[in-house]
Parts: structure tokens; C-alpha cells; sequence
């Protein structure tokens, strides 16, 4: 349903979005990541046709968003970053406004205003000015307004900012649930939303798709991944060291903690596939020592890691 | 068009929402009472004609109109909502036209709140009504190239006062390069084929045809191109705006 093509962004001399391609199907939720200043809202903009591509395209539902721009925004709903919204407006006013200019009238529209209202648990506002809402209710409102007309494409510029945890929870599930029928595109900064609602996340970094794949392959790509965390008693930290480093399936062994009587160490694969003999080798080691064990778990990798290894690299530059 | 009316509708309940529309309405009522009974001297004159009330509208208009329009653009980009509304299935001239309408609309509902003056002069004598009618269109035009060009520099500026400003700096050139007290001394000055060509662009001339009842086609073009340039220029600053 979005398509984008080598796209590109110059703000003056500075490419903020630097050839970036990628699709999102009907069904899919595709998670936005990356550093600040990355690209994320830029390349938001353009999908929603507020800023002209300076290269590249941009489809969506079939329409270039440049030349059949009504025929796209029609398709969208759009949560731009820091929901903006009419002050002077209550929030019963400012959805039937949203509504009217999608087109929706009388008996659609009341129905539109009720169904988004219930679904961004804004009841208690209804009849509130938009200035005095809290910061959450604020964003809740900008949400509300995104889905409307109940849109076949959703892109929303950090859905969750502002949000409580209850909240933040509400509308993860809200979008996984409208994802089923829906293509949608979010950007935000908290990587467990990726895990919680994407099927497919992307990080940008400098303008550049630096990742792209579904959360667990990304979390595939992490240092620590398939990594083993041991927790042993009765030995020290060098025998440890040795011992488990002799195993033949492991590249490296470093000791996370060594609090004597316990050491901790995590012991990292050679090869990422056949783990399941590493975590053997490790219990035979064990025994052989006599080291008691008390605990052993398996590192799935974290999107934290993988994130902070792809785009630390400029922040240390700069 | 239902999109323009959607537009329109927003802004008006926008103005008529807070009390300034309300202080606004009273103080243009108050003021052109003002000019036209003290200043003007409308009763002494012994004439039945409205001439004492409208001269004063371009200068009335000068500081009224642009505080009505400053905030048709500068308050969208000050809250962010440019970028809603620029997402939405709808064109930026359906925008444009739609605010420029709610604005104006307001204007003339301002104007037409002046009939007791038109009353008076009805029962003190029997003036042209014809020409009476004429002036208003006369009066409502020249607003409404005001606050096109107020929506022009509204789309320039995130900050009211600075469009405030300079609104009042274009629509006060408009008036004077036309107004003979400014004209006559410039005419033994400069060569005079310069002065009647900056006279060109003023209100003037074609306010005061139009208040003497007299509708030239000429005088519509003007008001017409007075209204349009300035609306599409915005059209021109807010996409420029998104690039
Ligand atoms: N209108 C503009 N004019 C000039 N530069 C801009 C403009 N908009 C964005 N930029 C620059 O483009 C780059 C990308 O900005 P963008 O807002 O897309 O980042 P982001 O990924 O959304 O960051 P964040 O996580 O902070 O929201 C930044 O360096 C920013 O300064
Ligand atoms: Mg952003």
C-alpha cells in the first residue's frame, strides 16, 4: 500500500533523507527507528505529502503522492510529530471539523466522532477545549483525528509520546489490532513497542536505512545473542575463565561479575545456529569442575544492543 | 466547495468563539461613528450624502482589517497545524479561499452592522441610494484586498505583530500613493507620468469613483487583481514554506 522509492530529502546542503526505499503491505505494522535528527519525521512527511520529495517517489494505494496528492491524502491518516491541533476548538468540534474536511457528513460523522472517541478513551473530554487538555489527551485527540475515517494507511510520528503506561499499552494493542486490516508506518523510541506491535521494523540512521527486517531478526543481529549468561558457585573467576573458554563452540568467554562465592559469566557462541550444543557443553563443563550451577539462560539478543551497534558509530564521530 | 465552507465555517466560529471579534465589532462601530459625525461633520455639512462615512475607510481599514487577518496563516504555522491541514484531502487554495472568505465575511458583517447611518441619512433628507449602494461594494471590496494582502504576509511570518506590521506598511502605501496631499507635491517633483503610474496602484481613485456611483469596469478589475495577487502570492509562500 506504500511504496517508497529512493527517496531523498536536501535541506540546503544537508541531506536529511538519503535514498531511502521500502513497502508496507496491507497487514503490516512497520516500526520507524533511529537516533534523533535521523529522518524518521522528514520521511513521514513526505509519505504524507507535506514536504516535496527533492528525489525519488512516493505511492501510496497506487497513487504518486506528488502528482494524485488528494486521491493519496484521502487513504492516509496522519499523526503528525507533536500533535498539533486547533486550540480554540473543543474536541468533539475539532474531530467533526477533521471529519467534515474528509468528507464525512451528518449521520457519518456523528458515528466517526463517537467510534474515535471511544476508541481513544476521550469520553470524559468530549465537550473540553483542546487548550486545556493535558499533554496526553492532547496526543490522544491527535490520534483520534489520525483515525477518523478509518483509513487504509495509518502514519503516526511517535504515537506514544506523552502517553501513560496504561495508555502507552491501549494504544500499542490499538494498533496491532488495526494493523490486522491496515498498513501502517510509526516512528518511536521505545524499543520494546517495536517487539510489542511491529512486524517489521527499519532503522534509520543519517538519512539511510541502516536495518530492515522483522524485530527478531534484528535482535538476531545483537553481539549477545544466542549468548549463554552462566551463574557458577564454588570457583573462581580465572578457572571459570579457562575451563568454559576451552569449549570448543565458543568464540569468547568474558566474566560479567565476580562476587565471590558467585561468578557470572557469559559464554558467546561461534556459531549463531547450532546453539543448542553450546548450553550442553557448558553443563558438562560444570560437572566435570564439580561447580554448582544456579543458573543458565540463554541471551535472545537485545533491540537495544543492535540499535545502539548501528547507530552509535556517528554519535562518536560527532 | 463543501470543503471551503468546512474551512470557512472553522474560522468564523473561530472568531465569533473569543471575545476579540466582539471588541472588535464594537470598536469599528464606535470609530466610524466617530469620524463620521464628529471628524466628519456629518450633520453640520447639510449634505444627504454618506461621503463623510466612507472617506474614512481606508485609513479605518488600515489598522482594523490587518488585525482581523494576521492570524489566517501565522497561527497555523505557530501551532503546527499547517501540517494537518496540509496532509488532509483538500487543496491549499480551498484553504486559502476558505479562510479568506470566514475573514471577509466577518468584515462585511461589520460594514453592514453601520445601516443606522444609512438610516439617519434616509430620514434626514433623500440621498442616492444608488450611490450609497455602490460605496458599500466600494467598501467591502477595498477590505477584502486588505485582508488579501494581511493573508499574504500572514503566510510569511509565524509571529501576528510582524504581520500586523507589515500589512499596515503595504495597505498605507496603497493609500497614499494615491491621496493628493502625498501626489500633488510629488507631481512638481517627479516626472508626472511616475506619479500617475505609482497613483495606479492606490484604493483611492477607484474607492472614490465607486462612492460616487459610478461602477467603471476598470475600478472592478482593480479590486478584483487587489484581491486575487495577494491570495495566490500565499498560495506561493506556503509552498514554499513546505520545501
Ligand atoms: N524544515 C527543515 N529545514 C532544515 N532542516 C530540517 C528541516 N526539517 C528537518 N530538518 C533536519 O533534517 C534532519 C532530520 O530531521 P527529522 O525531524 O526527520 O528527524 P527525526 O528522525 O524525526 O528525529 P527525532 O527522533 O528527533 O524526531 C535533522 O537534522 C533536522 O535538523
Ligand atoms: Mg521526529
Amino acid at each position: 500500500m506504500i511504496q517508497v522509492e529512493n527517496l531523498s530529502k536536501a535541506f540546503g546542503p544537508k541531506l536529511a533523507v538519503d535514498d531511502v526505499s521500502f513497502s508496507v503491505q496491507r497487514g503490516e505494522i512497520l516500526g520507524f527507528l533511529g537516533p534523533n535528527g535521523a529522518g524518521k519525521s522528514t520521511t513521514m512527511r513526505m509519505i504524507t505529502g507535506y514536504l516535496p520529495p527533492t528525489a525519488g517517489l512516493v505511492k501510496v494505494g497506487g497513487h504518486d503522492v506528488t502528482e494524485k496528492a488528494i486521491e493519496a491524502k484521502r487513504l492516509i491518516g496522519y499523526l503528525p510529530e507533536s500533535a498539533p491541533l486547533y486550540t480554540d476548538m473543543t474536541v468533539e468540534g475539532f474531530l467533526g471539523f477533521c471529519a467534515e474536511v474528509r468528507g464525512l457528513g451528518g449521520a457519518d460523522k456523528a458515528k466517526a466522532i463517537d467510534r474515535a472517541i471511544e476508541m481513544c478513551f476521550l469520553k470524559t473530554v468530549r465537550r473540553q477545549s483542546v487548550d486545556t487538555l493535558s499533554k496526553g489527551y492532547r496526543h490522544r485527540t491527535g490520534f483520534a483525528q489520525a483515525i477518523i475515517h478509518d483509513p487504509d494507511i495509518l502514519v503516526m510520528d511517535e504515537p506514544t509520546d506523552g502517553l501513560d503506561p496504561n495508555q502507552k499499552h491501549e494504544v500499542r494493542s490499538l494498533i496491532r489490532r488495526m494493523g490486522q486490516s491496515k498498513a501502517i508506518i510509526f516512528s518511536t523510541h521505545i524499543l520494546e513497542e517495536v517487539e510489542a506491535a511491529c512486524t517489521r521494523a527499519i532503522i534509520i540512521d543519517q538519512g539511510k536505512v541502516v536495518a530492515n527486517g522483522t524485530p527478531d531478526e534484528l535482535k538476531a543481529k545483537s553481539e549477545l545473542a544466542n549468548s549463554y549468561l552462566v551463574s557458577i558457585n564454588g570457583t573462581e573467576a580465572a578457572a571459570v575463565r579457562e575451563k568454559l573458554g576451552s569449549i570448543i563452540q565458543s568464540t569468547k568467554v568474558t566474566i560479567v561479575n565476580d562476587k565471590p562465592p558467585t561468578v557470572l559469566a557469559r559464554v558467546f557462541p561461534k556459531d549463531a545456529g547450532s546453539d543448542g550444543a553450546l548450553g550442553q557443553a557448558i553443563f558438562s563443563v560444570a560437572k566435570q569442575n564439580e561447580w554448582n550451577v544456579n543458573e543458565i539462560r540463554k541471551e535472545e539478543g537485545r533491540l537495544d544492543d543492535v540499535f545502539r551497534n548501528i547507530t552509535l558509530s556517528d554519535t562518536q564521530a560527532q | 466547495m463543501k470543503s471551503i465552507w468546512t474551512i470557512t465555517k472553522r474560522e468564523l466560529a473561530g472568531y465569533f468563539n473569543s471575545p476579540v471579534a466582539y471588541v472588535f465589532l464594537v470598536i469599528f462601530l464606535l470609530m466610524t461613528g466617530a469620524f463620521t459625525f464628529m471628524i466628519g461633520q456629518f450633520f453640520e455639512r447639510g449634505q444627504a450624502n454618506l461621503q463623510p462615512f466612507f472617506m474614512w475607510h481606508p485609513w479605518l481599514y488600515l489598522f482594523l482589517v490587518p488585525a482581523v487577518g494576521m492570524r489566517l496563516w501565522s497561527e497555523e504555522r505557530r501551532l503546527g497545524t499547517l501540517e494537518l491541514i496540509l496532509t488532509m484531502p483538500i487543496s491549499p487554495w480551498q484553504t486559502i479561499t476558505g479562510k479568506f472568505i470566514a475573514s471577509w465575511g466577518f468584515l462585511i458583517l461589520a460594514l453592514l452592522l453601520t445601516f443606522p447611518i444609512w438610516w439617519t441619512v434616509n430620514n434626514l433628507g433623500s440621498p442616492d441610494n444608488g450611490a450609497i449602494f455602490t460605496g458599500y461594494i466600494g467598501s467591502a471590496l477595498m477590505a477584502g484586498g486588505y485582508l488579501a494582502i494581511t493573508s499574504m504576509t500572514s503566510a510569511l511570518t509565524r509571529n501576528q505583530v510582524i504581520s500586523f506590521i507589515l500589512s499596515v506598511v503595504i495597505c498605507l502605501f496603497l493609500v497614499l500613493c494615491g491621496w493628493p496631499p502625498v501626489t500633488d507635491p510629488l507631481a512638481t517633483m517627479a516626472p508626472n507620468w511616475l506619479v500617475e503610474g505609482v497613483a495606479a496602484f492606490s484604493v483611492m481613485p477607484h474607492f472614490e469613483r465607486l462612492q460616487q456611483g459610478v461602477i467603471d469596469s476598470r475600478d472592478l478589475i482593480y479590486f478584483i487583481s487587489l484581491i486575487g495577487f495577494p491570495l495566490f502570492a500565499t498560495s506561493v509562500i506556503i509552498r514554499s514554506l513546505r520545501s
